[in-house]
């Protein structure tokens, strides 16, 4: 089956992408990363064997392209915005903003990747778990299972 | 609801929901068409017949649409015809929306963009490229049409070919008429028919 017109793709999902992209890399970066997703979708788009997920398969792409960005912000010398320390433990995140985002952001930002992609597709991006497991090409039960060790996580460096 | 959770649809809220600035839209679609990754663009162009969905290949126009055409419709049929990299980026209209600016003005006789014929096939092709040769302000008959066609018999096929251009004012349907004098049909409906003949006898 012929998949829809790109731009109807991009009309649907755009802003879903663009939300999951600032959430992860931050306004800044979320342009670029935004740009390079739809270029890489372009160029598979007409060879793409199945159009049920569409949305799903536009996200595997940018998260793909979130994971580069944070590789090369990790090679640069750039101190990341980093949770003040309290004896060697994360203390209780301040309620503030962290360069005009979310704190919050930072924190899940510093998950390990999976759990750390995994909750912005779902929070950020708002999706089922479905779809969470089409972008991180994995199962349902592994999608909902890297959320929950996400959070958990960020639970547990809250209360400490 | 946890404070963590409460946290989340806070920042979840504070996200842009319209997509990425138009600057930065339009930085892709440059990119896009510098890479060729843009198969067909298309743009709305305002007429005196109604906004037009106008749209080009690489290779040249394609499509014309009148509004009363539903643009997923004719986006759709593009995307099985031609590609589905089809986005609206209508720099590349630029030179098409100019003549047909300077048409609808009375100014231009004659339109130069490259044609892509990829939407029409066989007998409806050789219809609608005879019917490309008409000049401005000419008319033919239908049998004319389907004599320059490869087929004098084939008058109703004619009629159907005709119906059927997808690029309608450029390739100049309207300026074919019944022997009798009678306008015949027009897939935009009878009265744009009128209004371009009109327009083309100054």
């Amino acid at each position: 089956m012929t998949p829809p017109p790109f731009q109807a793709l991009l009309d649907a999902h755009g802003a879903a992408v663009h939300r999951f992209l600032v959430a992860s890399v931050g306004p800044s970066e979320a342009d670029d990363c935004f740009q390079e997703a739809c270029i890489a979708a372009l160029r598979a788009y007409p060879r793409l064997a199945h159009t049920d997920n569409l949305r799903g398969w536009l996200l595997r792409i940018a998260q793909r392209k979130v994971i580069d960005a944070h590789r090369a912000r990790a090679r640069r010398p750039i101190p990341l915005p980093v949770t003040p320390e309290v004896g060697g433990i994360a203390a209780r995140p301040p309620p503030e903003a962290i360069d005009g985002q979310p704190a919050v952001w930072a924190q899940v930002r510093a998950l390990p990747e999976k759990q750390r992609v995994a909750v912005f597709l779902r929070s950020a991006a708002g999706l089922p778990y479905a779809e969470v497991a089409e972008a991180l090409d994995c199962s349902q039960d592994a999608a909902r299972r890297n959320v929950h060790e996400g959070l958990k996580r960020l639970r547990e460096e809250w209360s400490a | 609801m946890s404070e963590l959770d409460r946290h989340l649809a806070e920042a979840a809220r504070g996200l842009p929901v319209a997509g990425p600035p138009a600057e930065a839209i339009d930085r892709l679609y440059a990119r896009a068409e510098e890479e060729n990754l843009i198969d067909v663009a298309y743009a709305q162009v305002d007429s005196p017949l109604g906004p037009l969905t106008v749209a080009a290949t690489r290779r040249g126009l394609v499509r014309i649409a009148y509004p009363d055409r539903a643009l997923d419709q004719v986006l759709e049929r593009l995307a099985e015809a031609v590609s589905p990299r089809i986005l609206e980026a209508p720099a590349r209209l630029d030179p098409i929306r100019r003549e047909l600016e300077e048409y609808f003005e009375g100014r231009r006789k004659r339109f130069d963009t490259p044609i892509d014929w990829a939407l029409s096939r066989g007998f409806f092709r050789r219809v609608l490229q005879t019917t490309a040769r008409i000049e401005y302000g000419q008319v033919r008959t239908y049998r004319e049409i389907a004599a320059g066609a490869g087929n004098v018999k084939a008058v109703r096929a004619t009629g159907n070919g005709l119906g059927s251009n997808p690029m309608p004012v450029v390739v100049p349907c309207h300026r074919v008429v019944r022997t009798g004098g009678g306008l015949g049909g027009y897939t935009g409906g009878i009265e744009r028919k009128e209004f371009l003949l009109a327009l083309e006898r100054g």
